[in-house]
């Protein structure tokens, strides 16, 4: 399946782009995250802390045991910090 | 209910005034807005704040109306910027209509709980030392636990 994958603030500066397109078959988001860090070493260093991460499913906030069956868009990001 | 994602300045003014105006069955009224601050010890140059277009307003529209789920409301108004600001700026708005005080002064606050760390903002600060994400306090996640 292909899935957008988006970056958002810290997460975006160390990927080193906003939004990238993925064919994979991950079946959850943690596999898509091993799947990911399998690549070039910026995503590694993005990813070393999953507990300093929120994920987001189709724009709704989400978890990384989630399943990614008929997802198209995952969002990786910080905890937010707005108002 | 009006949710409005914008980069430009707003009139706070015209902004509270509108929103007041109109009603003759809500007794109450109660605005907050969020400012950008200096912060201590390094000088401020300026915040810039990312956000996740999209998802931006289906989380504030979400926070918005459970507010009028659980409280006695007429209306709510949220107004929050993002790109570059400097201090003194105003941030975002938050106001709401009721037709008493404990369910306006209420549901503000749960507003503003709620979007500090539900809604997909990130603030980075920028000093002399180059930009620094403003990390999410362990207080701010507190904060929804009593709601």
């Amino acid at each position: 399946m292909t899935i957008t994958v988006l970056y958002f603030a810290w997460v975006r500066e160390r990927i080193g782009l906003p939004r990238e397109t993925v064919e994979t078959e991950a079946a959850t988001v943690a596999d898509l995250v091993a799947e990911l860090c399998t690549g070039e070493e910026r995503y590694a260093a993005a990813f070393a802390d999953l507990s300093a991460l929120r994920v987001a499913l189709d724009q709704e906030l989400s978890d990384f045991d989630a399943p990614l069956e008929g997802v198209r868009e995952v969002a990786f990001f910080p905890p937010m910090t707005g108002g | 209910m009006r949710i409005v994602v914008q980069e430009a300045p707003f009139d706070f003014g015209a902004e509270a005034q509108d929103f007041a105006s109109g009603h003759t069955d809500m007794g109450a009224i109660v605005t907050f807005t969020g400012v950008v601050r200096d912060i201590a010890g390094d000088r401020l140059d300026r915040m810039v704040i990312e956000h996740y277009p999209g998802m931006t307003e289906k989380a504030l529209e979400g926070i918005a109306e459970e507010a009028v789920s659980r409280w006695n409301l007429g209306d709510v108004l949220v107004i929050h910027r993002y790109g570059d600001l400097r201090p003194g700026d105003m941030i975002m708005m938050v106001a709401t209509a009721a037709p008493h005080r404990k369910d306006a002064f209420e549901a503000a606050e749960y507003l503003m709980d709620y979007l500090k760390s539900r809604a997909p903002f990130w603030k980075q600060e920028f000093t002399s030392d180059g930009g620094k994400w403003v990390a999410a306090k362990d207080e701010d996640e507190d904060a929804l636990s009593r709601w």
